[in-house]
């Protein structure tokens, strides 16, 4: 059966009518949670074709591919887009494939659900998995997308800390073609990065990880699970002949600073020193001096600094210990 | 701003909607198609009132946009029912008291039977982790989970 069905809700029609934006917001102050605000939708065939049109709608226009955060923004008019280009459809975007020497590359189109659930994921990027797993639910997951997480640029993004540790690059294209940039220059502050208008990210590529590489991602929410995070830690750590302890620790942190942070300190003193009890809690009071975290509606700055030392104390046992039963 | 001719499947049925670019899937399915099962609750994919299938998978429809689902195929808690035979996951929630207000419950419907599709004999903490994206105000969950277990039987 086929049917069209012509009603329109209240809201449609005045939106329709083209009756002004002052009306519009009178509707939405009278309604807890209004819908989207008017824009046009495009989806294009071509990577030329979409940067193209982002480049002549500069400040207009904005490319998207699953929309989880993006439309929220635009419901409560944070964004208000006059155009919104749909990119997942583009070629390659929802591919995911691995090889050994070529390492791990995970189309911008692929989902959450998808990542987590695959094979290759699962072998040599677990911490990636686990932190796809701690975003929101199933549901919103089905939508979510790992290079969508990180063009969001939150500091709160909790798939950016594994994305970072295993050196995350990212496959763009722009007006001069295709080119890769890595994710540890990629950020500038909370939702800026160095895209330029018309670059569209088509991947993101991780090599192959060092053998034996172990990892934990702790987030801290105020509920146990599907919750933004309050402070996210992310660590890895992975057999390292070149160091004096014998193993390379690396440490990344969510929510407390104005970019998803890397601590380098964190890797010097536990590289430099044999691990122990003692140099693991070193190495988390200097995760705890090195962030800048603000007071806001999930936490005080004081209360994550605290938590930053804990768990990253946590984490980083966490990893030793896995670690140690390679060993054994 | 255009609209957009679309065709779709909506439990079943071929549907040919025009919608405008910004219209949700949720807004398309209870206003233009009147299948009023699915709920609004937050608009914000936080409550999961308004979870619906896409293509097999479960998916938030405030945050879906209609103008996305052309060629998809939707599966709405009106379309859990064979006839009137219903779903088993229908029939077990209901047997244990897994509804109150009601509201919750098309999505709670629709992300336990994609749970059960993917994974047919879930865990306790499976179905949790499965269910954190359904907000529920009124059970305390332990009987829609009780619930999942029992259509997990069937």
């Amino acid at each position: 059966m086929v049917q069209i069905i012509g009603c329109e809700n209240r809201l449609t029609s005045i939106v329709r009518l083209g009756i002004s934006d002052r009306l519009e917001e009178f509707y939405n102050t009278m309604n807890a949670y209004p819908g989207l605000p008017e824009f046009d939708y495009l989806k294009p065939e071509t990577y030329a074709e979409a940067s193209e049109f982002l480049v002549t709608h500069a400040g207009e226009a904005r490319p998207f591919i699953g929309g989880t955060d993006l439309f929220v923004q635009m419901r409560d008019r944070v964004l208000r887009p006059k155009y919104l280009v749909d990119v997942k459809g583009l070629e390659g975007m929802d591919e995911i494939s691995f090889d050994n020497s070529g390492g791990l590359t995970i189309g911008a189109g692929v989902n959450m659900n998808r990542l987590i659930a695959a094979p290759e994921v699962a072998e040599h990027y677990q911490i990636l998995a686990e932190a796809a797993q701690s975003v929101a639910s199933y549901q919103l997951r089905t939508r979510a997308t790992i290079v969508g997480n990180i063009c969001n640029a939150s500091p709160a993004g909790d798939t950016i800390g594994a994305s970072l540790l295993l050196d995350g690059m990212l496959n763009i294209y722009g007006g001069q073609g295709m080119r890769q940039e890595a994710l540890s220059t990629f950020f500038l502050g909370p939702g800026e990065t160095i895209l330029q208008t018309g670059d569209i990210v088509t991947s993101i590529w991780f090599p192959r990880p060092p053998d034996g590489v172990k990892g934990k991602y702790i987030k801290l929410g105020r509920n146990k699970l599907s919750d933004l995070s309050i402070v996210g830690v992310t660590a890895v750590g992975y057999p390292d002949a070149d160091t004096v302890s014998g193993t390379h620790f690396k440490l990344a942190l969510a929510s407390v600073a104005p970019v998803p942070l890397v601590v380098e300190k964190v890797g010097e003193i536990l590289g430099v020193t044999p691990v122990t009890e003692e140099t693991l809690k070193d190495a988390a009071e200097a995760a705890m001096e090195a962030c800048t975290p603000i007071d806001d509606v999930r936490g005080s700055a004081r209360y994550r600094k605290l938590m930053v030392r804990n768990l990253s104390l946590n984490a980083l046992k966490d990893v030793w210990h896995q670690l140690s039963l390679l060993n054994a | 701003m255009g609209f957009h001719r679309i065709n779709l499947t909506v439990n079943g049925e071929m549907e040919q909607v025009d919608v405008t670019g910004y219209m949700t899937l949720l807004d398309m399915l209870r206003e233009k198609l009147v299948l009023t099962g699915t709920k609004n609750g937050c608009a914000a994919g936080e409550c999961g009132a308004c979870t619906v299938m896409m293509n097999g998978e479960p998916v938030n429809s405030c945050l879906v946009l209609a103008v996305e689902c052309d060629q998809a195929l939707i599966v709405t808690v009106e379309g859990l029912a064979r006839d009137t035979q219903l779903d088993p996951i229908q029939k077990a929630i209901m047997d244990a008291g897994g509804v109150q207000c009601g509201y919750c419950t098309p999505g709670v419907l629709i992300a336990s039977r994609a749970l059960l599709d993917r994974n047919p004999d879930p865990s306790e903490s499976e179905i949790r982790a499965a269910l954190v994206g359904n907000l529920c105000r009124c059970t305390g969950y332990i009987r829609i989970i009780e619930g999942v277990q029992e259509a997990a039987k069937m």
